[in-house]
């Protein structure tokens, strides 16, 4: 029942207006770059510093001056550009940066995200999160609907270390799609096989008509 | 004025004392001055504090500084890759300030350009936030973060001329402009030097006067997650 990853990534990807610039987070979200639609045209940023991110080289191909910001090795395009670390977050502090797509720990009915930390257990840091969700114009997080124990990732509020407060526009999950709206999250779809009462079953968040 | 040293030791020679704040350029393993910071390792400077995005790996990058605990603080966006890292952090013998990654290359920009502070919306509403002055302007809420001054910038570009322009390769570029800018005095270590007037004046991604010191070398250039994709 619900989506698998690459079908989270496929739906989460026609999200894509053509002409945007746009950031993808690890895991699921670097998994949206496979499907991109057909006719439309984005521009993949990598916060360590490049524009007109090009797909993983062939082996024997790789470089390691020319790493994503998950540092893995990946390619340009004709249309590439690099730039440092300052000049990348400028611009995305400016908000020329259309979309992010990321990963979640905890999303809130009321946009908030937490995606970098658990408290003694795991310190990784935020990189370039916390930037991302102030400053583009509209987040869309990827995640699991619920936990492996199967509690809810989609809550009234969240419970870790905040990365950004009442910064997520769009939910896409395993479950569905549900939009972050006044009073709480509205069903925007559900996955295949999946039906309202389900969502509803499976988020502790307040689900608004 | 001549900038051109003969190694790393050399060019590091009566710049490093024990508590000194270094910056580091670098993302991951990319672009990161492994020269310099074997040179560190050798003079056995301590209580270090070290702005870098990451902390390198185990054994390699600003992983072996920690290994001979040279290192009393990290200012970093992420340090997920480093076991040893973990391990002192967790056990408290290494201190550790997270700065989102934007926030610590402007705040390495704006140090170096003079400016003492400035206004992000970024990590407003976090703990990032916690303690820092909060300011509205035009109805958004923002907070003031500092400008970093380093005591030293270790540097690493692919080219530069022997008055110290440098031209940097493709995503090894990442921190290492705005870490080089942000030191009192800046070391830099590059794959070739060229001879004056070879680099297009036009295509120099950082000028000169940023520059103290250099040195060439050979360079492993690890590579962190090597991922490739199959010939059709």
């Amino acid at each position: 029942m619900g989506w698998d990853r690459n079908q989270m990534a496929a739906r989460a990807a026609q999200e894509l207006q053509d002409g945007w610039y746009v950031n993808l987070g690890i895991g699921i979200p670097t998994l949206v770059a496979n499907y991109i639609p057909e006719g439309i045209e984005v521009t993949l940023q990598s916060e360590n510093g490049m524009l007109g991110m090009g797909p993983f080289p062939f082996e024997g191909e790789e470089d390691a001056d020319l790493i994503n910001a998950g540092k893995q090795t990946i390619t340009e395009l004709p249309k590439t550009a690099y730039f440092d670390s300052a000049q990348s977050f400028a611009m995305i502090r400016g908000g020329k940066i259309a979309m992010a797509i990321l990963g979640a720990m905890e999303v809130a009915e009321n946009g908030d995200l937490a995606n970098w930390m658990i408290p003694g257990k795991l310190v990784k840091g935020m990189g370039g999160a916390m930037d991302l969700v102030a400053g583009v114009q509209r987040v869309v997080v990827v995640m699991d609907h619920t936990s492996k124990h199967g509690e809810s990732k989609v809550l009234k509020q969240c419970t870790l270390p905040l990365t950004g407060k009442g910064v997520v526009n769009r939910i896409v999950t395993n479950l569905g799609v549900l939009d972050v709206v006044p009073g709480g999250l509205r069903i925007v779809e559900c996955a295949d096989g999946v039906t309202e009462d389900e969502i509803r079953a499976a988020t502790e968040a307040t689900i608004v008509a | 004025m001549k900038k051109v040293y003969d190694s790393a030791s050399a060019a590091l020679d009566g710049l490093l004392f024990d508590g000194m704040l270094i910056a580091a350029g670098g993302f991951g393993l990319c672009g990161i001055p492994e020269l310099l910071i074997q040179a560190i390792r050798d003079a056995g400077t301590r209580d270090l504090t070290i702005a870098s995005n990451n902390a390198g790996v185990d054994g390699f990058g600003l992983g072996v500084l920690l290994e001979t605990r040279q290192v009393k603080k990290m200012i970093s966006s992420y340090v997920g890759e480093n076991a040893e890292f973990m391990r002192q952090y967790l056990s408290g013998e290494l201190e550790l300030e997270f700065n989102p990654q934007g926030t610590l290359a402007e705040r390495m920009r704006a140090g170096g350009a003079g400016i003492p502070g400035f206004y992000t919306k970024t990590g407003v509403g976090t703990v990032i936030a916690e303690g820092k002055e909060h300011k509205e302007f035009d109805g958004e809420t923002y907070i003031l973060e500092r400008g970093i001054v380093a005591d030293l910038s270790i540097v690493k570009a692919w080219k530069a001329d022997p008055s110290g322009n440098l031209v940097f390769r493709k995503t090894a570029r990442n921190f290492n402009p705005p870490a080089a800018t942000c030191g009192k005095v800046c070391v830099v270590e590059v794959e070739e030097i060229v001879p004056l007037g070879s680099l297009e004046p036009d295509s120099i991604h950082l000028p000169g006067i940023y520059v103290h010191r250099l040195i060439q070398g050979q360079h492993e250039k690890r590579i962190e997650q090597r991922t490739v994709r199959k010939r059709a």
